[in-house]
């Protein structure tokens, strides 16, 4: 029994640290990738380019 | 969990983030260089009559370290965002399917983000030199995005479902956005050398799949030598 709640917990706790890990991963990607805010744009632009993110 | 997923996804994100800046200043930037003469104006191959001819040659990286130093953070920002994507997805499928992590699944995790996030996109929407004419953005970020989620659930039902009509359903899905296809113009309004465009579309290309491969296997590397 004891068993059996400890690996629902854990596994609860894994659901949430991939969630969080998207999360974090497609905000990074949305800022040296799609953002369009001219600053951002002109800063990630040479590599934007090289990694192929339709940019402008 | 939280912690060495996101301390793997950092350090890989670093390193091969790191190495894949080397590799484009090496023989992707060059080329983006080269193409930003024809974008420019400074150079011009297609002439309204009469032959379509123009010099070869890159001009130097030059010192604008303020530029190039962006180009470096962002790839570090690109594959640590790509990395976090990476660590959550196999520490989600050993969950699920029991897989392994460590540097040599890490390979296989790699090469297949590669496929899904670079190649496919590229078959519809290839590298593009700066001042590429092109459709809408939106809708082409529609149809990036688009692919990359169908062509990754057609990999992962191939690599993981048991059953082989639902891997051959697995591989139309990474098929359908390719029958779809990418929004492209009517006409043609390239300026730069066709072989220069093509050189970079490919250079871009395989210095991707080596900045992918490694950003996986390290990504593996760290999150199995986390858990120890």
């Amino acid at each position: 029994m004891s068993t059996k709640t400890a690996t629902f917990a854990a596994a609860r706790t894994n659901t949430a640290a991939f969630v969080l890990a998207l999360t974090v991963g497609v905000a990074l990607l949305t800022v040296s990738g799609m953002a369009q805010a001219t600053v951002l744009h002109d800063a990630a632009h040479d590599q934007r380019h090289a990694m192929a993110f339709p940019c402008h | 969990m939280t912690k060495n997923l996101l301390s793997s996804a950092v350090f890989a994100g670093l390193i091969a983030g790191s190495f894949a800046a080397l590799l484009q200043f090496m023989f992707v930037i060059p080329l983006l260089l080269e193409g930003e003469l024809y974008e420019g104006g400074e150079r011009i191959h297609f002439l309204v009559d009469g032959m379509t001819q123009s010099d070869k040659g890159a001009p130097a990286l030059g010192t604008d370290w303020a530029r190039h130093a962006m180009t470096v953070a962002f790839n570090i920002v690109t594959y640590t965002g790509y990395a976090l994507l990476t660590v959550a997805a196999m520490g989600f499928a050993r969950e699920r399917a029991g897989t392994q992590i460590n540097a040599q699944a890490g390979l296989i995790w790699g090469i297949c983000g590669f496929i899904a996030v670079q190649l496919a996109p590229a078959m519809g929407l290839p590298p593009e030199l700066p001042g590429t004419v092109a459709a809408e953005l939106a809708p082409r970020q529609m149809w990036w995005t688009g692919t990359i989620i169908a062509t990754l659930v057609g990999l992962s039902v191939i690599a993981f479902a048991r059953s082989m009509p639902l891997q051959f359903l697995g591989l139309v899905l990474v098929l359908v956005p390719h029958v779809i296809g990418a929004p492209h113009l009517d006409t043609y309004f390239g300026i730069a050398p066709p072989e220069l465009s093509a050189e970079f579309a490919t250079a871009s290309l395989a210095t991707a799949l080596i900045g992918w491969t490694m950003m996986g296997y390290f990504a593996g590397y760290f999150m199995s030598r986390g858990e120890d």
